[in-house]
């Protein structure tokens, strides 16, 4: 068992309902990460983009994720309130299924850092410029069990002598040393 | 590098199909700053009197302001700028949306097209990838269609679309250019568009826009932002709502609209219904509004909603801002309902929701007079909204009586003659005014009237009062956090304001405050005009984020350009005296600068003419409203006294008056 430990988990709150589609997240949020700072900006770089789709009310800010190099099997689209939303309008990754959160010069994933700044800054810059609050910011603390972290190839041993028996795998490991 | 700005227009000759990409001259941003400022200059340069409107060299141009683009709040303006076919004279509508901020993306600052297409196309720029594309398809499209049509075939949902209806096609003098929840509206600058036979211009840009001096602008944009969300929660009192906050008129907020339906004509901008807002259509409009809105929207990096996205059951969703809401329902003396109905119609079509419902009232009101008969109007239903319905209809498309209500209010009354001249009695320099008319005459309100080259009232006021506090109190107020007056004199001006009583309208202000006061509202728009600032944000509401104190610093941090309040003045003089030195040499003279004959009921002539007087003379121009050669060598506008003088419109002797011309005749 490890130790208790405690974490800070930073959320951006997306109200859907109060986006305005301004996109000033956008242009702050490229314009923080120019270098130097604030030198330029580009919608095409921001980290946060707003999804949308006026004739059909669709507003939905997202806020880049993990890059994954894989598209998902198959994809996701949900209706709300009688509102279809775009395929993966909700998803924040970086993935080549879409040009959402890639440099546009060099195709490079894009993520979300949530501004870490020197001083910090108080929030990401996107809820600091979005007051019409569709973005809002929370950080909360969470308790998390710390756990030593453990080599892969340990892992994937255990799971070995799991699954055939530890006396089973000795044997199969000696034996395969004897081969050379 | 260029700041701010890209250094680069476009230059597109529709008539033989080639696309340039052309460095600008740094030198001309440092004069006349962009936007409005650069449009005037190369309408000036190349653009000469002779042409007309319909004609190949006509230019019209696309043009972003200088900081369209940077994180400067609210700058996104798009500033179109030709030659409008209904006035003769230089037109520079102007729309706000998201279509300028791309198209610097893109790495433009302006879009400039001449000639024009022998079949309908549409431009579609994909960053240095520019291409003239056939627009045969999207012929007879409305203009939102269109732009859903095109983002669809390109496969580039962030595209931003800029737009023509049918109304642009058929060339109506009161068509519009449409752009999501934007339009460029007013002057017939859709017209122009057709003509060049340009159905679309669709722009997508991922490029950086750069920002000469970071952290002192963002420390700038910051402190703006920071005011407007201070501003927000704290409304002027003692102003009617709509003036009382930030952003354009919030006409897709509020329900009461006791104000505008008692205070603002109704039909042909003849009938004031007063006592005509009650609980039951208090009820029922709210009722209309809540259901048809679906959403309240912005442009381009602004937090203020002044658009929203309407969705009439039955028919698509469009999108609307500011008062469109409310004009076709009181031409027509509907209701709201119909208001929302027709204004889909009318935005897919594409014109003008000032003009066109005015031109649409008048028609009828001809009719009525016996002027125009039943032959004109054959096949017209008789119910009251389907009659407009029906008129709307034969006007974009220019069948019948609607081929000739399609060219306004001022053209249709010469064509039709028989005394309908007098019907057309709300124009200035031959353009729909609002349907305003008022008692007392305002002395700062006749000289923006008079003298705007807009042609525009409400895109040339707002930074003083349009009326004095009733009380010592409420005035000592306002003025105690006035920081945007670029004098403390005005803060006097204020607080000596009376309804009544010696210091009263109309010789209170006095004529010499009124020229000050018509200046600096002036000045404001000329800026944001060339910012592409949003006057919602800067010119036209009562103490706005931005001002003449805090412009400077914005642009040289921004654009790095050396600029203080004298130079900037000095830019806006300089913009100002080249727009009326572009209309003077197409013939516009001081017999054309007068409000409508009703637009006040009690009317002051000796006045009236020492204001104009007096204001040519503030702004350095001669008796005819031309600007001298004196004043115009001070603002380096060498160029067009040497121009002026080789037509004779000025001469070498400044005391001879100049050759008599107007616009009028200038019409083939």
């Amino acid at each position: 068992m490890g130790e208790k430990k405690k974490k800070i988990v930073k959320t951006i709150k997306v109200d859907v309902d109060k986006c305005n589609g301004c996109r000033a997240c956008e242009v702050i949020c490229s314009a923080f990460h120019a270098t130097p700072k604030y030198s330029s900006n580009n919608p095409a770089r921001s980290r946060i983009r707003v999804i949308h789709d006026p004739l059909k009310d669709v507003y939905v800010p997202v806020y880049a994720g993990e890059y994954t190099a894989a598209e998902c099997n198959g994809r996701d689209k949900y209706t709300i309130d009688g509102k279809e939303y775009d395929e993966c309008a909700f998803c924040r990754a970086s993935c080549p299924s879409r040009d959402l959160f890639k440099e546009p010069d060099s195709g490079l994933p894009l993520k979300c850092d949530m501004c870490e700044d020197d001083p910090p800054q108080k929030e990401p810059l996107c809820v600091q410029w979005c007051i019409t609050d569709a973005l809002t910011y929370e950080e909360r603390e969470e308790e998390v069990e710390e756990e030593v972290e453990r080599e892969e190839m340990e892992i994937g041993v255990e799971s070995l002598a799991n699954k055939f028996g530890l006396q089973k795998l000795m044997d199969t490991v000696a034996r395969m040393s004897m081969k050379g | 590098m260029r700041y701010a700005e890209t250094g680069f227009n476009l230059e597109i000759d529709l008539s033989r199909g080639n696309i340039e990409r052309v460095a600008t001259d740094p030198r001309d941003t440092e004069l006349y700053l962009g936007g409005l400022g650069t449009n005037a200059k190369i309408l000036w340069d190349r653009v000469p009197p002779e042409v007309e409107p319909f004609s190949p060299d006509n230019l019209l141009i696309f043009a972003t302001g200088l900081l369209c683009g940077t994180p400067a709040t609210g700058c996104n303006r798009t500033i179109v700028s030709t030659i409008s076919p209904q006035t003769l004279l230089m037109a520079y509508s102007m729309m706000g949306g998201f279509w300028a901020p791309e198209l610097k993306y893109a790495g433009y600052d302006k879009v400039i097209f001449r000639g024009k297409s022998p079949n309908l196309v549409y431009l579609w720029i994909n960053n240095d990838k520019v291409e003239i594309r056939d627009a045969s398809h999207l012929q007879g499209k409305g203009a939102v269609e269109t732009a859903e049509l095109i983002k669809e075939e390109l496969k580039e949902p962030k595209a931003q679309v800029a737009a023509i209806g049918l109304a642009g096609e058929n060339r109506v003098y009161t068509a519009s250019i449409e752009q999501g929840r934007s339009s460029a509206s007013r002057l017939g600058i859709g017209a122009v568009m057709g003509d060049k036979g340009l159905k679309a211009i669709a722009v997508r840009g991922t490029k950086d826009v750069n920002i000469a001096r970071p952290a002192e602008y963002l420390e700038l944009c910051n402190e703006v932002l920071e005011y407007i969300k201070d501003r927000e929660d704290k409304p002027v009192p003692g102003v009617m709502p709509i003036l009382a906050g930030l952003g354009s008129p919030k006409e897709m907020a509020v329900h009461d609209e006791k104000w505008h339906t008692e205070n603002f004509m109704w039909g042909n901008s003849r009938t004031r219904r007063k006592g005509f807002w009650n609980e039951e259509i208090e009820k029922a409009w709210t009722e209309t509004l809540e259901n048809v809105r679906t959403r309240l929207i912005s442009c381009y990096n602004c937090p203020m909603k002044c658009g929203a996205i309407i969705s009439v059951p039955g028919i698509s969703t469009y999108m609307m801002k500011c008062f469109s809401k409310l004009t076709y329902t009181m031409a027509a003396f509907s209701d709201l309902d119909f208001g929302f109905k027709i204004a889909q119609r009318a935005t897919e079509y594409g014109v003008d929701g000032f003009s066109t419902p005015q031109i649409m009232a008048f028609g009828f009101e001809l009719y009525e007079a016996g002027i125009l008969t039943d032959e004109d109007f054959a096949g017209c239903p008789s119910d009251n909204e389907g009659k407009f319905y029906w008129l709307l209809d034969r006007i974009v498309r220019r069948e019948g009586i609607g081929d000739v209500l399609a060219n306004g209010t001022y053209w249709a009354a010469q064509q039709i003659g028989k005394g309908a001249e007098a019907y057309a009695h709300n124009n200035i320099k031959k353009h729909e005014q609002l349907p305003l008319k008022l008692s007392m005459l305002n002395p700062v309100y006749f000289l923006m009237y008079a003298t705007g080259e807009k042609v525009n009232i409400t895109q040339i006021e707002g930074s003083f009062p349009q009326a004095p506090f009733a009380t010592m109190e409420e005035r000592e107020d306002f003025v105690k956090d006035w920081i945007q007056v670029p004098d403390e004199k005005f803060k006097q001006y204020l607080l000596d304001w009376e309804f009544r009583g010696e210091n009263s309208n109309p010789y209170y202000p006095t004529v010499e405050m009124s020229c000050e006061i018509v200046d600096w509202q002036e000045m404001m728009h000329y800026i944001d005009d060339a910012l592409g600032m949003c006057a919602g944000l800067s010119s036209f509401p009562l103490k706005p984020p931005y001002h003449i104190h805090n412009f400077p610093t914005l642009i040289s941090s921004g654009a790095g350009i050396d600029m203080d309040e004298a130079g900037l003045t000095q830019v806006y003089r300089r913009n100002r005296n080249l727009v009326r030195a572009i209309n003077v040499r197409r013939g516009l003279r001081r017999k054309d600068e007068k409000p409508p004959e009703d637009h006040w009921k009690k009317r002051f002539p000796e006045l009236e003419t020492q204001l104009l007087d007096a204001y040519y003379k503030f702004k350095g121009w001669n008796n005819q409203g031309i600007p001298t050669k004196e004043s115009l060598h001070e603002l380096a506008l060498d160029y067009v006294s040497e121009d002026f003088l080789q037509r004779g419109i000025l001469t070498d002797n400044e005391g001879t008056p100049s050759k008599e011309t107007s616009v009028e005749t200038e019409k083939k």
